[in-house]
């Protein structure tokens, strides 16, 4: 099939970056749409122009890297997948994309559809984690039993990939869905217990400095998360902090 | 607390606090209203009581009025901050693929309840207090049903009234789950909850329209 | 030849972790605030290591390529991890850890890292719940297991199909409490072009900004490599696009043997090529072959017409299937290990019988187990056992809850339901044993300079079995490499602040900015990928699944044209200084090229068949087991490890004797 592209081409974070137009001709619909890109790049370094710069890694949805807001949603229009999962197959012949970088105050471009999501990590440092180290004697990891419908519901909330296309789709760019999965992932475990009060007004307070923007509940993240992560964890996070707030 | 309202979840709780009391508000509002469809005496010893109980007037009436303007002072707060979490717009952006209208414009259905609620208090909060407080007009128990009555002669005035309770519903169709998902509501109820929310949001400005259509006809 | 000397304690296996710990030297507390530590990858290794460095005390500095650590490839393994807990009771222990590990890897593993491997196993599952690592549970509360890839018991814990991504995200904690204290300091989006040598020991790295392009001089007291495999030699594999050798070559260049390069993992159930554009290959859970049959037409009309899809697979008659490899090793059937498994496929497809347009992908067919389960869940519920449609109703919905995710991943991709009709898969490189040559202690031939996770070569043998590669990676991390470079930094306590204005430092960034300035300024025609792919044609047609000497010649030959005309010819658009992946890639695949042919080189050396490494000339020759590898003990029970002398093709082999004291040899059959 032959596509119209309309890409976000930007040299650099202080460059201002304008949509550009480019033509691709037999697209397989087998391919990822990121195979794609890397055939458009390819031909882009043949003619002496520059390639489109995107994040990519494991190319199989597990990473977290790739991003791309395609025709107006993070990963593109199918549901449970990250862009590199994504397939030619889901577009016809003669359709024009339009493929942007993941937006928000706190996802800086790097390079065209290249962002910045360190913010992520730094509310990670501020309280994503449990503070035990490695020795070699920590208890019996059987000596606490926990039960399965709290293992399995911490677990859903453990699979986010940190991609940033709940941020990317929420129309306040909001990290609340990152951030409860989190908090969520820990608060529902014995081992979280002991810091779970610090744990959210830290990572809250670092969200909220950071330059994201506030829940409004559309639910935009929920559908357009490739884990289907759930707004039942934004709505326990929210219950933390109340408590958090209350008792600190 | 102070740091508690700075916090973007605090912010959020508040809000949905407020909308909480707002609905219950409206609830109350609701009740005493319908009354006027089926017994003007009800209707006008309640609207008396309600109008002359001095903790309505003198404890309740500040909160509510406390709570409207803060739960949109805090829309715009939060409208503001949240448009600059996006300093560069998408080119082509898809809202619909993954969020309803009304929960994404819940700014301007509120700003079209905010203009209905300044138009209600000009129409009829003004001159209520402007009776009571300040040209201490005799106060007669039996007028309230008449005026109602007189209000909704007007086709304009019930065609904004219609309007904004149309919106109203919308801004409740979201609103409604949104506060209880807000304060952190998550259990066995939630469901059940939701679908109560729906019908609250149909049902209740549905009903306020039906109390205006029904004066309209039936008033002369 | 000169003979390596691996520095394994002394005394009886089971003791020899806990003697070396206790006789080994320690830095105290206070001077641990003065010792720097380089940490390069931050996959479960690197992570791992990164985070426990750091709550010993001392200053670490880890970088990674990827934007974040978290997104390190580690955290594609889906399967589990295996430790030695015998929760379930069924007769496991250390010991047996030990042998399964030793004999999967077809004794050409060091004995003593393999068995303090096993040792250390159970103390990762302890570390990684205490961390909040949300691994499956049973009704009860306590952990679960399954067993996985042939072994006798269950002893693998699991996180449903995404096992690495939490223990990634564990070890990604762990550094994130760090990084908040200040003890990490995190360097994201960097790449390590050089490690730098002063007076024989490794003092630090020349690292590149991806970002901004800037080349920056990090120093340290010793630097850790934890940066993973390099299976991207064959282009094409189930590695991260971004998964490279190039911190490991460069350590190479500067005096690390590199041991075993050809023993490479070839997995037998990847989704296959689907055409020229194709970037990577996905990989499917071994478990599959635990329900799935795995078949190829026996006539070739049935072959021919499926490719021009007049037929359907579902319309070959049962006696018109091969399934090979029920026929050929009746006693393991689908489930020989991945080596056996990989070659059988290719064998097939190989003989004409590959069942897709390229020729090269065989049916793992569920219908079967669809049938079986249909029908013991009839029974169970008292229901029509004659039913078809209900049978085949019940039974995919017992299918749906084993492998649901893993069919819908295939059915994404490959766009065919799965439920309804065979799955295609096809081998494809998955893991690389093979890695820089490490002692006891992890440390390279360079001293300061260590290797840890699927960057060394040493636990895994010649063949890795199922769910140890994670458990291998935190063992290093988190258990091992810890104590043992404490024995070699407490000589460095009174060394002070390493100096990046030496002439090491600035040789070494001398040659990193010319190299890259070359390429911006080369001016060629062809795109880096373009002799990626063929290297990667080279390598996986002649060094592949089964080698030959003919073949490995030409291959050597090959790779050395492919780097000639690469260096002459390859186009990098754009300037040094800014975001450029171009450039980036630029620089691995020069490092692939000189890699693959020490890759050839040392399989044409190893004239046997062991693991993952299968050579054509050493096969069985009569017998029920006709055919099959061969492995040779009496000539190469050692580790190859090669010195790097100015050309790949020129590298000297260095041997390190395998001493079995604790295992019998024994030729693997699966018959």
């Amino acid at each position: 099939m032959n596509l119209t592209l309309k890409i976000w081409r930007q040299k650099n974070a202080s460059d201002k970056g304008k949509m550009v137009d480019y033509k691709i001709n037999d697209v397989s619909p087998d391919m990822s749409f990121l195979e794609m890109l890397d055939v458009l790049n390819t031909e882009l370094i043949e003619k002496g122009d520059d390639p489109v710069a995107f994040d990519h890694d494991c190319r199989e949805g597990i990473c977290g890297m790739c991003s791309l807001y395609i025709n107006g949603e993070a990963h593109g229009p199918d549901r449970g997948i990250t862009t590199c999962q994504l397939h030619m197959r889901k577009f016809k012949d003669g359709d024009t994309i339009y493929i942007e970088p993941f937006r928000a105050k706190a996802f800086p471009v790097i390079k065209d559809l290249v962002v910045d999501r360190s913010s992520f990590d730094r509310v990670q440092h501020a309280g994503g984690f449990i503070s035990v180290n490695t020795s070699g004697n920590t208890q019996d990891a059987n000596a606490i039993p926990i039960n399965k419908h709290d293992a399995d519901a911490s677990f859903d909330a453990a699979t986010c990939i940190g991609c940033g296309a709940c941020v990317a789709s929420c129309k306040n760019s909001s990290a609340m869905l990152f951030v409860s999965a989190k908090v969520s992932q820990f608060a529902l475990l014995p081992q979280g217990q002991v810091e779970a009060t610090d744990r959210v007004l830290n990572m809250v307070k670092q969200m909220d400095e950071e330059g994201f923007g506030n829940c409004t509940n559309t639910g935009a993240c929920e559908v357009e998360c490739p884990k289907g992560i759930s707004l039942e964890n934004i709505a326990r996070m929210n219950r933390e902090f109340l408590n958090a707030s209350l008792k600190g | 607390m102070s740091g508690f309202l700075k916090s973007s979840i605090g912010r959020k709780i508040a809000m949905a606090l407020s909308a909480l009391f707002l609905m219950i508000f409206l609830l109350q509002h609701f009740a005493i209203n319908i009354t006027s469809v089926f017994s003007e005496s009800l209707f006008n010893e309640l609207s008396h009581f309600m109008g002359t109980n001095p903790v309505v007037q003198f404890a309740l009436q500040p909160i509510l009025i406390f709570g409207v303007i803060f739960h949109f002072v805090m829309g715009f707060v939060l409208e503001i901050k949240n448009k600059g979490a996006r300093n560069v717009k998408y080119v082509k952006n898809h809202g619909a693929a993954n969020s309803s209208w009304m929960s994404r414009n819940m700014i301007w259905s509120g700003l079209v309840i905010l203009a209905f609620i300044v138009l209600h208090f000009i129409d009829f909060w003004f001159p209520e207090i402007n009776h009571k407080y300040i040209e201490f007009l005799p106060e007669d128990p039996n007028r309230y049903y008449h005026e109602v009555v007189e209000k909704f002669h007007s086709p304009i005035r019930v065609g904004a009234y219609v309007v904004a309770f149309v919106l109203l519903a919308m801004h409740l169709l979201h609103g409604f789950s949104s506060a209880f998902q807000s304060v952190g509501a998550n259990n066995k109820y939630t469901r059940g909850l939701k679908g109560f929310g729906k019908a609250y949001a149909i049902l209740i400005p549905l009903g306020f329209i039906f109390i205006a259509l029904f004066h309209h006809i039936n008033g002369h | 030849m000169a003979t390596l000397d691996s520095k394994t304690p002394a005394g009886p296996l089971k003791d020899k972790w806990t003697n070396h710990k206790n006789n080994i030297d320690l830095v105290n507390p206070a001077n641990k605030r003065l010792i720097d530590v380089i940490v390069v990858g931050t996959g479960l290794a690197g992570g791992s290591a990164a985070a426990t460095l750091a709550e010993l005390g001392y200053n670490v500095k880890a970088f990674c390529f990827q934007d974040s650590p978290r997104r390190a490839h580690s955290i594609a393994a889906q399967g589990g991890i295996n430790a030695a807990k015998n929760y379930q009771g069924d007769g496991d222990s250390t010991y047996r850890l030990f042998y399964d590990t030793v004999k999967g890897g077809d004794y050409r593993s060091r004995e003593a890292n393999v068995y303090r491997l096993a040792e250390v196993s159970a103390n990762i599952i302890d570390q990684c719940v205490a961390q909040g690592v949300p691994f499956a549970r049973d009704y009860g509360g306590l952990l679960d297991n399954r067993s996985f890839g042939g072994v006798l018991v269950s002893r693998t814990f699991y996180a449903k199909g995404q096992t690495g991504q939490q223990l990634l995200l564990g070890a990604y904690s762990a550094m994130n409490r760090q990084i908040g204290r200040g003890k990490i300091q995190m360097y994201n989006r960097h790449e390590m072009l050089d490690v730098v040598i002063v007076d024989g020991k490794a003092r630090g790295i020349i690292a590149r900004n991806l970002v901004t392009g800037e080349i920056e001089r990090h120093s340290a007291h010793a630097v850790v490599l934890g940066t993973g495999g390099y299976g991207n030699v064959f282009f094409l594999s189930t590695n991260a696009m971004g998964s490279n050798v190039t911190a490991a070559w460069k350590a190479h260049k500067r005096g690390a043997y590199f041991a075993n390069p050809c023993y490479t993992q070839i997995h037998p159930t990847c989704i296959p090529v689907s055409g020229d554009h194709q970037s990577k290959l996905t990989l499917m859970s071994e478990s599959l072959r635990n329900d799935g049959r795995i078949w190829v037409p026996k006539n070739m009309e049935d072959v021919m017409a499926i490719r021009e899809g007049r037929l359907k697979p579902t319309e070959i008659a049962e006696e018109n299937r091969d399934y090979y490899l029920e026929r050929r090793y009746p006693a393991f059937g689908n489930l020989v290990p991945r080596d056996v498994a990989s070659r059988a496929a290719k064998e097939r497809c190989d003989a004409g019988y590959g069942v897709n347009a390229t020729g090269e992908a065989v049916y793992l067919d569920f219908a079967s187990a669809i049938q079986r389960y249909g029908k013991e869940q009839a029974h169970i519920k008292g229901l029509n056992e004659d039913d078809a449609a209900l049978v085949k109703e019940l039974g995919q919905e017992v299918v749906r809850a084993k492998y649901g995710n893993l069919f819908q991943m295939y059915e994404k991709i490959v766009d065919q339901n799965p439920y309804e009709t065979p799955m295609m898969i096809y081998p494809a490189v998955h893991y690389t044993m093979g890695g820089i040559w490490v002692d006891y202690n992890l440390m390279t031939t360079v001293p300061g300079l260590y290797a840890i996770g699927e960057a060394n070569f040493s636990d895994h043998g010649a063949n890795r079995l199922g769910a140890s590669a994670l458990m291998q990676g935190l063992a290093d991390g988190y258990f091992v490499l810890p104590y043992t470079i404490g024995d070699y930094l407490s000589n460095d306590i009174r060394t002070g602040k390493i100096s990046t204005d030496t002439p090491e430092f600035d040789e070494a960034e001398k040659a990193v900015k010319e190299k890259i300035d070359f390429f911006i300024n080369n001016n060629g025609t062809k795109s880096v990928d373009y002799f990626h792919k063929r290297l990667g044609k080279v390598m996986w047609n002649k060094v592949g699944m089964s080698r030959n000497a003919k073949g490995l010649e030409e291959a050597m030959a090959e790779i050395k044209q492919i780097r000639e005309e690469f260096w002459k010819d390859v186009r990098v658009p754009g300037s040094a200084d800014e975001y450029n992946e171009e450039l980036a890639k630029a620089g691995r695949v020069a490092d692939f090229l000189e890699l693959g042919e020490l890759f050839a080189k040392d399989a044409l050396h190893r004239n046997e068949s062991c693991g993952g490494h299968f050579r054509e000339e050493s096969v069985e020759q009569d017998g029920e087991q006709k055919g099959e590898a061969k492995r040779n003990d009496a000539d190469f029970a050692y580790v190859a490890a090669w010195e790097y002398k100015g050309e790949p093709g020129d590298a000297v082999l260095h041997k390190e004797e395998l001493e079995f004291k604790d295992i019998e040899l024994k030729q693997r059959s699966y018959k």
